[in-house]
């Protein structure tokens, strides 16, 4: 188990520049957060606006998207390294999802 | 045994989660289910788009007539609120604090709970009000299946965490129970992610219909 | 929990509990087989009566009903209970040795797939018993399935999911272990080919398997309890069933041909004694055939109706899937020529797996042309086609890979003159069966007929048909006969029994450790084994000290996990019955049994045991005995 400690150097001086680390990377998740909320807000400020469907459906759907990226990438860390094999698969099961979906909504009609 | 090893804030591992063996394994392991589980909720999603506003005759309820906004909002905010709080129990996961990862699942987890009783109002209130059950048409069926599968996420993301909460409580993390609880916050940050696609495709697209 | 259970002698009881809780995934494997290898009989036993019914005009060997069972019941355990599990023994049992990994990445898990396939296959095929097998065909299309009566229909829903949930679990545990456990050295570019496809395999499992998850729920909620997918008078579209059956099936034919390329693979070079030619190039090809497999499913339903645009799409895509194919083909024509061949058992089914699957592709382009598909649907030219493919590909593959590792599995030979004739009689009675096929396809003969009238041109094509699956039928009555002489000879083989093992597997002792691995490998190139012979050694050259080894407790928690769902699925399948009010309390009964084993997992620790430095010195000359 000589991997539990990766930290070389002086622990005490690791251990203040990870907690450090760990602060600055929270303060990131609350803007993160603040952003969602927005998003949140402004998507059903849209629809309870009444705009024309052909405006609100895109829209809804662009930040769907971009609030998903944000709860992947910030608060599931598919930013941080050592995140290859899941974001391959992550990113294969989307595909595969969005041909399903795409089938589902072109060529079943009646 | 290394697993049950006692750490101090210090010693405590950068990445706890993948520190071992079985942690590395059940990262990935986890990880490529959700990719599975994408796939499922895909596949849910399309099946419902397929069948939004199908129903037997117009004396049933479609999607316009039933969605409110102020309570899906409601619940849409308890569970992004949720999310946010999960990632507080980890980061003091990550700083070996026991007793605040320990508050912040709490509150997770009472969040969660908020969000299901609105959802089980929500099941009742279209079930008594609008005749739109399960049974009724292939609307219903499929809007039930796509929430309620969703739901059911809940459920049992909310029983592992307070499974783990009150099996941890008296021993602290360890190693060992460092993957669980970091696997349990991403499976509730992934019923986020499906929520985020519930509430714009099926209430706000279904709103607009 | 059994810790030092390995190092005394069991009786019978012994044998059979160490059995129900093992999770060392050689111990999986040979259930894996042996479950597998008795739902192949069980799948035979239906094909011959098939065949028996359909030898000549207006036979009335079976019903029309009991037909209909039987060839959904055929096509439904060839398919997930036979080839499926087969192919994941093989993958147990070789693929963690190839990567030089001391275990699976979760040997519990492991475990608990191969019991949820067991409980499910179990109760798909107690349908025979309680009141009638599913009829509406294997792919159980969903106006036909609905309109069934009895519970044939929710035997195949529920037992289907409940073996799903197996596999899915089977595919994750083998993609992680690939990821994770390599020994150190052993790059991704240096992998075995039977490694590469099982974890192409396990990817598409993964994709695979949550549509027909999806599918199997509506299925079963429309026929127990009252939902209306599929039910066009409540607002439901029967199409949907279609497309959740064919995005799960199509990718489900690559699942189960792709480990028997690596099968294939792994014998060419093995028996021309020559490196695989193409090597990066098969490892695309394998790649490229996952991708496109997702792409291509509707050209099950060309006649479905979906419109010129959709069918000219899938079309071209499904043809597209022939050059990689294409590829592979060229690859182990290329590795055979100019080696020096040894015509053994396994070498004589890859050889003869060429051409045969060969004209599976063919066929399979034809059918790609959605204009001609229109002629071919629904024939018996279809028949022909997907059992060139599955037969000619799959189970020449997985009869080629008995014969190469049982050395491996059991530490005994397979006799090469039975297994000669077993191969000679199984060939000629493969081609002699289905090449006609294409033939009475062509003629007008429809699929999933019970019988057919004299004197249409159809009587001597389906007697030659039937007459070629007896000669199958007696080849695999010899490979049985094969094995248990075998193992009852038991003659024990030493390490490296086929003499030109080139990959890691075959460095260890035989029988192989319970721990594989005294000390993992180091792994310098393609085909580790074979560098290191060359350079005149005989075993590989360790990349560690001698050190403790962790391992997994057995656990019998598997078991109860799927014995839960087992019981639950009764209760689903009778609740909506007159008069069967224990059917919900059985449901609950059930559900409690399975939550409550994976809570008793979840809070009791296991951290598993070591194997101490000293007994594994000590055991060093006795060669690792298990």
């Amino acid at each position: 188990m000589a991997n539990l400690h990766p930290n070389s150097g002086d622990p005490k001086v690791t251990y203040e520049y990870r907690r450090k680390k760990h602060a600055e990377e929270m303060r990131m998740q609350v803007i993160t957060f603040t952003m969602m909320i927005f998003f949140t807000v402004i998507a059903f400020a849209a629809v309870g606006a009444g705009f024309s469907k052909w405006f609100i459906v895109p829209f809804v759907l662009l930040l769907a998207v971009v609030q998903v990226i944000f709860q992947l990438y910030y608060f599931m860390h598919m930013s941080h390294k050592g995140h290859e094999a899941p974001q391959l698969f992550m990113y294969s099961g989307v595909i595969v999802g969005f041909v399903t979906i795409l089938a589902f909504v072109t060529i079943i009609w009646w | 045994m290394a697993a049950e090893q006692k750490f101090t804030p210090q010693t405590w591992p950068e990445s706890p989660e993948q520190a071992t063996l079985e942690g590395k394994n059940k990262f990935l392991g986890f990880w490529f289910f959700l990719g599975g589980e994408t796939v499922l909720f895909a596949s849910l999603f399309a099946t419902y788009l397929a069948l939004k506003d199908s129903v037997p005759s117009d004396t049933h309820a479609k999607a316009a007539d039933l969605f409110e906004l102020p309570l899906v909002f409601l619940m849409t905010m308890l569970l992004l609120t949720s999310s946010l709080t999960s990632v507080f129990a980890m980061y003091h996961m990550k700083n070996y604090n026991f007793k605040k990862m320990q508050q912040w699942l709490f509150i997770t987890v009472a969040l969660g709970l908020g969000f299901l009783g609105c959802e089980i109002y929500e099941f009742n209130h279209y079930y008594h009000e609008f005749e739109h059950k399960f049974t009724s048409s292939a609307f219903g069926s499929a809007f039930y299946t796509l929430v309620g599968f969703h739901g059911g996420h809940v459920v049992f993301g909310l029983s592992w965490i307070i499974a783990l909460m009150i099996r941890n409580a008296k021993r602290g993390l360890t190693l060992y129970n460092a993957p669980k609880f970091y696997l349990a916050s991403l499976y509730w940050h992934f019923i986020d992610v499906v929520w985020v696609f519930i509430f714009t495709v099926v209430y706000l697209m279904g709103m607009v219909g | 929990m059994s810790t030092i259970a390995h190092t005394q002698k069991r009786g019978f009881a012994g044998t059979v509990w160490e059995y129900l809780t093992t999770v060392d995934h050689k111990k999986i494997a040979i259930l894996y087989l042996l479950a597998g290898g008795f739902f192949f009989i069980v799948g035979g036993i239906e094909a011959m009566m098939i065949r028996i019914q359909l030898a000549v005009p207006n036979n009335d060997f079976v019903s029309a009903g009991l037909f209909n069972e039987i060839i959904t019941m055929h096509g439904t355990t060839m398919i997930f209970l036979a080839a499926m599990p087969l192919l994941f023994a093989f993958m147990n049992a070789v693929m963690p040795l190839q990567i030089g990994a001391r275990d699976v990445a979760f040997p519990f898990i492991n475990a608990l797939g191969f019991w949820l396939f067991f409980f499910g296959g179990l109760f798909l095929n107690l349908s025979w018993f309680l009141g009638g097998a599913p009829d509406a065909g294997w792919t159980s299309y969903a106006s036909l399935s609905l309109a069934s009566e009895g519970h044939g229909i929710d035997f195949y829903a529920l037992g289907l999911q409940i073996s799903g949930f197996g596999t899915l679990m089977g595919g994750i545990n083998f993609l992680v272990t690939i990821i994770n456990m390599r020994a150190p050295g052993m790059t991704y570019m240096r992998m075995p080919l039977f490694t590469w496809t099982t974890f192409v395999a396990s990817a598409l499992i993964l994709f695979a398997f949550p549509p027909l998850t999806v599918g199997l729920f509506m299925l079963i909620f429309d026929r127990m309890f009252g939902s209306g997918f599929f039910d066009v008078a409540m607002g439901g579209n029967t199409i949907i069933w279609e497309h959740f059956f064919w995005i799960f099936g199509h990718p489900e034919v690559y699942i189960l041909v792709l480990p028997a390329f690596g099968i294939f693979s792994e014998i060419f070079p093995t028996f021309a004694r020559k490196r695989l030619f193409g090597y990066s190039s098969m490892v695309f090809a394998t790649v490229l055939i996952g991708f496109l497999g997702f792409m291509v499913w509707a050209h099950h339903m060309f006649t479905t109706g979906l419109g010129p645009i959709a069918n000219a799409i899938f079309a071209v895509a499904t043809m597209a899937i022939a050059v990689p194919t294409g590829i592979k083909i060229f690859n182990w024509i290329l590795t055979i020529w100019g080696g020096s061949i040894k015509f053994t058992v396994p070498m004589l089914y890859a050889v003869a797996f060429i051409p045969s699957f060969v004209m599976g592709g063919v066929t399979g382009v034809m059918q790609a042309a959605a204009p001609a598909d229109y002629q071919f649907h629904d024939s018996y030219f279809i028949v022909a086609h997907f059992h060139y493919v599955i037969v000619g590909g799959i189970v020449l593959g997985l009869l080629g890979g008995a014969h190469f590792y049982w050395p491996l599995m059991f530490g005994t030979m397979l006799s090469e003159k039975l297994g000669k004739v077993t191969f000679v009689l199984f060939l000629i009675g493969f081609h002699l069966t289905f090449f006609i096929q294409h033939f009475l396809g062509l003629m007008g003969m429809p699929r999933r007929v019970w019988t057919f009238l004299p004197g249409q041109g159809l009587d001597s094509g389906n007697l030659i048909s039937s007459i070629g699956a007896a000669f199958m039928a007696v080849g695999v009555i010899i490979f049985l006969v094969n094995v248990v002489i075998t193992q009852v000879k038991n003659v024990q083989v030493g390490r490296d029994p086929w003499e030109d093992g080139r990959t890691l597997e075959w460095s260890l002792p035989s029988p192989t450790p319970y721990y594989n691995f005294k000390q993992l490998p180091l792994v310098r190139g393609l085909d580790p084994y074979w560098i290191e012979k060359m350079e005149g050694k005989t075993e590989m050259t360790p990349a560690e000290p001698v050190g403790d080894i962790h391992m997994p407790n057995n656990s019998f928690v598997p078991f109860v996990i799927s014995l839960g769902l087992f019981i639950a699925a009764f209760g689903a399948m009778y609740h909506a019955d007159e008069g069967k009010d224990w059917a919900i309390p059985v449901l609950i009964i059930g559900m409690i049994v399975t939550f409550g084993a994976m809570l008793y997992r979840s809070i009791k620790d296991d951290h598993g045991y070591h194997i101490h430095k000293e007994e594994l010195l000590d055991e060093s000359g006795k060669g690792g005995a298990v």
